[in-house]
């Protein structure tokens, strides 16, 4: 007998097979495969039209893909394909073990509940009883994101764009989970306000060694915050590797275009 | 102690290829061999040009090689930096294989004892020694105690270069590549950098190193490699 191969002894925590998305005759990504350790944090990169979000969106269970699979080592029934799931128990899962940081505060945020209630809100869902331990948790999660606890009762739209997206920030890791997704979460930022809340993620990434899937297109904050990188373009990953060697010695025309293009300061 | 090299390179070769330039191609250097073992400090020679950097880099896992293998001795176990997968890297180069280049790569809001204790907080050391050992290396290298609080990013060019060091000294890792880590340092402190280099050594450090300055290479140096006589041609 061989001794067991190390693919096995060392399980990941994502494993991505095959994955393509048609919309019709186009084609949204194509053939994308890779795993994901605890831990780890790979960056996919790419301009916008690249297949990324599509990609994102597969991977995170929010889009049925043409084919292939999306395998996620969950709590309850071990390496299984999300998309074989029934959909509550797809839902739970999400719900109990993933993050989801949309770019765009709006999309992650109720805007008609305080911004304590969208802290607060995942761990009501699932399941919490005790209303003084989850006002609690809310607001050492509102410090822990370097917001006034003052304001817990202020609505999203009264704090800034930086401060919204720091809620969104604690609303997805409230729950403790162990993926994360993460849509160009420094978007819409101004530079300052984008330092700060990249600096913040990078911390609370690594303090809760959290798995994290991020999509940007600026090279800086990839570097800034992924292991490796996925460099994508026309629905095809056309290169991976550790970030630094992407970024500093890449290999296909496309990452050097891309790399080439950043403009130095 | 053992005699077993700690980095093998074996038959390297890179040459750029740059896609946006017509598939310019520029050789490097091609069947390239080196062993270092503990305690040595080879030293890499030649003009500017060589690819004395490339070589650096190649052996960091930060460039890709054309072809050939950078074999880095890492729990006992010998790991192709050239083949093994990102997260592997990144376990060899947190307990293994230390880079000391000549620019810190600053990170916003950071202090400066902070970064300085990382590579010992990332390895399990208790936050209070890892403190104590900073601070003794911040104080040896002479930066001034009113930075330690402050992010490095205003500092000189020279006071970056010594938290550099502090950061990349303070912990012993097996191999080290030092780019040039004296570049814009003043004679005190390149002596006390040479210090910090033969400590190392003594406790059987394998190093590889760009020095363009010469006094500090022949205070280190175990022997100098000619990175030329491995020129690929163009």
């Amino acid at each position: 007998m061989n001794a067991m191969p190390q693919a096995i002894q060392a399980a990941p925590l994502l494993r991505v097979s095959g994955l393509t998305k048609w919309y019709g005759q186009i084609i949204g990504c194509r053939d994308v495969a890779f795993e994901l350790r605890p831990g780890e944090v790979l960056g996919i990169v790419g301009e916008s039209g690249s297949g990324k979000t599509t990609l994102l969106n597969c991977i995170s269970g929010r889009l049925p893909p043409s084919s292939g699979s999306v395998e996620f080592d969950t709590a309850r029934f071990g390496l299984a394909d999300i998309y074989s799931l029934n959909e509550p128990d797809r839902r739970r899962m999400q719900r109990e073990e993933w993050g989801f940081v949309h770019q765009n505060p709006r999309d992650g945020l109720r805007m008609r509940a305080s911004g304590g209630a969208n802290v607060a809100e995942p761990l009501m869902n699932l399941g919490g009883r005790h209303y003084g331990k989850m006002r609690q948790a809310t607001i050492d999660w509102l410090e822990r994101v370097e917001l006034d606890t003052r304001r817990i009762d202020h609505k999203p739209r009264q704090f800034s764009g930086g401060m919204q997206q720091r809620i969104q920030v604690a609303r997805n890791l409230i729950h403790g989970p162990r993926l994360v997704f993460m849509d160009e979460p420094t978007g819409g930022l101004d530079v300052s306000v984008q330092a700060r809340l990249l600096d913040l993620l990078r911390e609370l990434v690594r303090d809760l060694d959290l798995a994290v899937i991020i999509v940007t297109h600026d090279m800086a904050v990839a570097r800034l915050m992924a292991d490796r990188l996925m460099v994508m373009k026309g629905g095809l990953v056309v290169e991976t590797g550790l970030t630094d060697q992407v970024l500093d010695d890449p290999q296909h025309p496309y990452s050097q275009l891309l790399v080439s293009s950043v403009l130095q300061i | 102690m053992s005699h077993q090299p700690l980095i093998v390179v074996e038959d390297l070769a890179k040459t750029f290829v740059l896609h946006n330039a017509d598939r310019a191609a520029i050789p490097v250097f091609h069947k390239l061999r080196l062993e270092v073992g503990a305690g040595e400090c080879v030293v890499l020679a030649g003009e500017s040009g060589v690819g004395k950097s490339t070589l650096m880099r190649a052996i960091y896992g930060n460039y890709l090689p054309t072809s050939g293998a950078v074999r880095v001795l890492h729990d006992g176990a010998y790991v192709d930096i050239t083949q093994a997968l990102p997260h592997q890297v990144i376990d060899v180069r947190r307990r293994t294989l230390g880079y000391v280049s000549q620019f810190l790569r600053v990170i916003p809001r950071v202090s400066t004892l902070q970064l300085v204790m990382e590579p010992l907080l990332e390895n399990g050391v208790e936050p209070e020694a890892a403190r104590e050992r900073a601070e003794t290396l911040l104080d040896a290298l002479r930066l001034p105690r009113a930075h330690w609080e402050l992010p490095p990013a205003t500092f000189s060019g020279g006071e970056q270069q010594r938290v550099n060091i502090a950061r990349s000294f303070i912990r012993n890792y097996p191999v080290m590549l030092l780019d040039e880590p004296t570049a814009s340092l003043d004679a005190d402190n390149r002596a006390i950098v040479v210090d910090l280099i033969r400590q190392a050594l003594g406790q059987g450090a394998a190093m590889i190193g760009i020095f363009h300055d010469h006094d500090v290479r022949d205070a280190v140096a175990t022997r100098l490699f000619p990175v030329a006589q491995f020129k690929a041609a163009a």
